[in-house]
């Protein structure tokens, strides 16, 4: 009878088609997220953050996702390279995490078209390529109000890598903060050129703390002038993860760079397809810039008063870079009541009022 | 008892048979390594030796990488034959980056043909003028240039820093430390359709066969392998050491400028502030491996560029730390020395008198 | 206070010449005897981590310190079997051996990230250490300072008073000679090389133990080559050894200063004054030319091989 005929038709189609499609739904072949490191894993600090993140993946997504990472990877030549490699290797997606990698990830961005790729604090995009970045300043200004309430000696030693855009943006941030509470305080800053050289990070934490700092803060990545810090009896701020295990008595608190939800976010995105280019730069309210415990010898006044700075952030009444803001000769550059807007803040290079010494231009 | 006895004449047959041993060698105690480490044997040699030059694509990168190591080693080593121990390569390289770059920067949108010999020369003479300082410092005063070429690599790394964060920063680039991107006339021309193999790479096969017509055919070249073997017999050649010292010291801060000048028009296409893993550094060493002859330099040259790109490599497929590679290199280099021994000497039983 | 401020500048200073007036000291004894090594970066690293594992696994101190020039001795003799007894280029096998010994202290010291240790403590001297400035500036410092102290005195005492190092020196200034005089080259060059790496790892250990008490890859950061420098720079004279680090320590330390008083040269231009400073004071003591022939051992780098 036709009417089995037909119904035998459409089983033998149905099976054909089950047999067809299975393979290719029991196709299993993990992601591959591939991540480039300009430092070693083992600097507890930018580098080790990033990985930190690149293991959130692999523990959140499971055998769905396979990483590959490349470490210490220098910025010239050989970044394109690498880069090409990942991308040539069956990598969907790879973060490229220095500003260094900026044009040789554009290059190979426009070369695989359908590799997504993820690159950290640089300002160029294209169809597949993103840029990320975190608002730390965000952190400074949290950082820079403890320091205010907490100085004694009313000079802040601030130890910084490279008088880079975004090192003075952070040193600003913490001297308008500390300033607002504490006007009479000033930041003075050493430049150590690396961003990583525990040696050289902490003879410029001796240098400051010689000449008066009681608080030491850095834009660097070891723990070297907190260890300094705890030597000498002073106290200061962590930076990019946790350093409390080397200074317990003198990190007050630390900025920790936490990518770790943001990964885990853009690799599940392009998995399924979701994924569009974007230019995000999150701050605290997205976890991103995340703070270490406070240090028991805070005292609960300047808690309060950070937690008020922080959330002030988040819900968006109070901005880091929120006028009045005068400049290191007295003008007011930025009136009251106005911010500055992203663009400015990207590309910033002048000191404000309360930071000691010049900028080179 | 065993001993090493010095042969008469060098021996030909263990120049070619040395290398192979040695590479015999880095096999058997990178098994043991990576046994060690727990990582598969096969599969990492497959990364280090096979992966990175098995496609066009990775030869051409081999190419890249060599380039920069095989000119300066070239030039290197006839400095070294001479006795004159330029150890600032590094910073010659860096000086004639800035050179060329910055005539790069100031033709900025020029078009023509010659725009690529200008910083050509003005990368040779930042170069020529960084190894001038320890070159002039040696002969005037007798100071020693491995000090002084040695601590104008860092000047010539900090100058780099300082000239991109400021005076050569793109004004368009938000005010991060890095120049403008080279127009496309200030672009070293690629001679592999679908790769980075520059014309840098052809001018650094022009060195290897300019060093051996200097280093054997050459007035100069005799000279400086005399004064370099027997300083005295050479003065008393007439060979005036000052002026094989400058030659030396300018040759190989030419050389390592130009090479500079190649990073930056080549592969990079911009100043920033790294624009060398250590070339300069590197290209002693393959000097030396290349027993300071043009041709060995080469072979060298490609070997260590080979093993930079077999680490890269193995980082990708089998997750071996950064260090794995430091330590396999240092191994191979270790057996490639040790191995060249069997050239020279010969293992000789001797019996000791009653 | 200004008073107070000098003092602390220097003390300072002292700490950050340290671990080059143990590398280059060591160095120094290994080219009088007539070789060149440049793996001083290399083994100060192996001799950072091993100094560090060890004082971290066992709590001594000691122990760390004999950790640290045992990690350093070990690595000089691989230096040692391929130039002395295989006869291998001193120049390159000194440069690999820097490239293996980063590797391998990255490698050991993988485990050994995010580690603190609580830094040496200071031993003040009695009675010396109660001199105005003079005693808080010397006779306060930690056992590894006053180790450098020591290795130096003792260093130009060996060189220069016993017969020994009259021996080592003849080995460098010309080894055919030395080796017609029955002096056993190969064995003293042994000896001086093994000493040499020892000098390093301890400086390498000082790093990791006292000046940072972390690991980190590569922390020497270029110490092992400013070392080497400093050599040529006290044409091979453990004083002048001392006054070139003291120098190059002290021009580092005061740059940072000069930035932290607001000094508005840029920071790039002030981290160049110690590699100036140090060409420029070696032009100025350089001047005359034939003391540093007198002084540079002859033999330096060239292999014996003794043909009897």
């Amino acid at each position: 009878m036709s009417h089995c005929r037909s119904l035998k038709k459409a089983l033998i189609a149905g099976a054909a088609l089950a047999v067809i499609a299975l393979p290719l739904a029991a196709r299993d072949d993990p992601f591959k997220v591939g991540f480039v490191y300009v430092g070693p894993v083992g600097d507890h600090g930018w580098t080790y953050r990033h990985d930190v993140g690149r293991l959130a993946i692999e523990a959140e997504l499971g055998d769905a996702v396979a990483t590959t990472f490349v470490e210490s990877v220098p910025e010239g030549a050989d970044a394109e390279r690498v880069i090409r490699k990942l991308a040539s290797e069956g990598h969907d997606l790879i973060f490229t995490t220095s500003f260094g990698y900026m044009n040789p990830t554009v290059k190979v961005a426009r070369e695989f078209p359908e590799v997504q790729f993820e690159h950290a604090t640089g300002y160029k995009q294209g169809d597949n390529l993103s840029t990320y970045s975190a608002r730390f300043y965000e952190g400074r200004a949290v950082i820079g109000t403890m320091a205010g309430m907490m100085t004694e000696s009313n000079v802040i030693g601030y130890i910084g890598s490279f008088p880079i855009p975004e090192v003075v943006r952070g040193i600003n941030a913490f001297t308008i903060a500390m300033r607002k509470v504490n006007p009479d305080a000033e930041v003075k800053v050493v430049w150590v050129n690396s961003w990583y050289d525990p040696g050289k990070e902490a003879d410029a934490a001796r240098a400051l703390i010689d000449q008066g700092a009681d608080i030491i803060a850095q834009h660097t990545d070891s723990p070297a002038p907190l260890q300094v810090a705890e030597e000498r009896g002073v106290i200061g701020f962590g930076q990019a993860s946790d350093m409390a295990a080397f200074a317990p008595t003198a990190q007050l608190t630390s900025i920790i760079d936490d990518w770790d939800a943001f990964y885990v976010e853009r690799t599940r995105a392009a998995m399924d397809g979701s994924w569009e280019s974007q230019d995000v730069w999150m701050g605290i309210d997205s976890g991103m810039v995340a703070f270490a415990e406070y240090n028991a010898s805070v005292p609960d006044d300047v808690q309060a008063a950070a937690e008020v700075i922080k959330e002030g952030i988040v819900d968006g009444s109070l901005h880091p870079f929120q006028g009045p803001i005068t400049d290191q000769s007295g003008k007011e550059i930025v009136a009251e009541g106005e911010t500055l807007d992203d663009k400015v803040l990207l590309g910033m290079n002048y000191y404000v009022e309360g930071v000691q010494g010049e900028l080179p231009k | 008892m065993i001993r090493l006895e010095r042969r008469a004449d060098p021996s030909r047959l263990m120049g070619w048979l040395a290398p192979v041993f040695a590479l015999l060698a880095t096999l058997v105690a990178g098994v043991f390594l990576f046994a060690l480490l727990e990582v598969p044997v096969g599969e990492a040699f497959h990364a280090f030796f096979i992966d990175p030059v098995s496609t066009r694509y990775g030869l051409a990168e081999l190419g890249v990488k060599a380039a920069p190591l095989v000119m300066i080693g070239v030039a290197l080593s006839i400095g070294f034959r001479a006795q004159v121990w330029n150890i600032g390569a590094e910073g010659q390289l860096i000086a004639g980056a800035i050179g060329g770059g910055a005539v790069a920067l100031a033709l900025y949108e020029v078009e023509g043909w010659f725009v690529l010999p200008a910083m050509a020369v003005g990368g040779v003479l930042a170069g020529m003028a960084w190894a001038a300082v320890p070159a002039l410092l040696r002969t005037r005063y007798g100071a020693n240039e491995i000090l002084t070429s040695l601590m104008l690599t860092y000047v010539a790394g900090l100058l780099l820093g300082y000239l991109v964060s400021g005076p050569l920063r793109d004004p368009d680039g938000f005010n991060f430390p890095e120049s403008r991107l080279f127009h496309d006339a200030a672009l070293l021309p690629r001679v592999l359709d679908g790769t980075r193999l520059h014309a840098g790479a052809l001018v650094a096969l022009g060195i290897v066969v300019a060093g051996w017509v200097l280093l054997s055919r050459t007035l100069l070249g005799f000279a400086l392998r005399v004064n370099g073997a027997a300083p005295r017999a050479g003065a008393q050649a007439g060979f005036s050491q000052n002026r094989l010292i400058w030659f030396a010291l300018l040759c190989g801060g030419g050389v390592a400028g130009l090479a500079g000048l190649f990073e930056v028009a080549g592969p990079i296409g911009q100043l920033s502030p790294n624009i060398s893993p250590g070339y300069g550094f590197t290209a002693i060493i393959v000097a030396f491996l290349g027993r300071l002859h043009p041709v060995g330099v080469l072979l060298a040259g490609l070997v260590m560029a080979l093993s930079y790109l077999g680490g890269e490599s193995a980082q990708i497929s089998l997750n071996l730390p950064l260090a794995v590679t430091g330590v396999f290199q240092g191994m191979l280099l270790f057996f490639l020395l040790a191995a060249d021994v069997t050239i020279g000497f010969r293992l000789v039983r001797k019996r000791s008198r009653p | 206070m200004n008073d107070g401020m000098v003092l602390l500048t220097l003390l300072t200073v002292i700490t950050a010449a340290t671990p080059l007036v143990y590398a280059a000291i060591g160095e120094l004894v290994v080219e009088r005897s007539g070789v060149l090594n440049l793996g001083v970066e290399g083994m100060m690293l192996v001799g950072a981590v091993a100094g560090f594992a060890t004082t971290h696994a066992s709590g001594s101190a000691i122990l760390g310190a004999f950790a640290g020039w045992a990690a350093g001795v070990a690595l000089a003799s691989v230096f040692a079997v391929l130039t002395l007894t295989l006869q291998s280029s001193q120049v390159a096998t000194g440069l690999a051996l820097t490239i293996f010994g980063v590797g391998l202290s990255a490698l050991i010291g993988q485990s050994l990230v995010g580690v603190s240790l609580g830094g040496l403590p200071d031993v003040a001297i009695p009675g010396f250490s109660s001199i105005p400035f003079l005693g808080p500036l010397l006779f306060e410092h930690d056992l590894l300072v006053y180790g450098s102290f020591a290795l130096v005195v003792g260093v130009a005492f060996f060189l220069e008073r016993t017969r020994a190092g009259l021996v080592l020196r003849a080995c460098g200034d010309s080894h055919d000679a030395a080796h017609a005089l029955g002096y056993p080259v190969l064995g003293v060059r042994y000896l001086a090389t093994l000493f040499g790496g020892g000098c390093a790892g301890l400086g390498g250990a000082y790093l990791s133990m006292a000046y940072t008490p972390m690991w980190a890859e590569n922390m020497s950061a270029g110490r092992g080559w400013i070392a080497l420098a400093l050599v040529v720079f006290a044409v091979w004279q453990p004083g002048r050894l001392l006054l070139g680090a003291y120098l190059f320590g002290g021009i580092g330390v005061l740059q940072l200063h000069g930035q932290a008083l607001g000094l508005t040269v840029p920071s790039q231009l002030m981290s160049m004054l110690p590699y100036l400073a140090t060409i420029l004071v070696l032009v100025l003591i350089s001047r005359d030319a034939s003391r540093i022939r007198r002084n540079a051992p002859a033999s330096i780098g060239k292999p014996f091989h003794p043909t009897v």
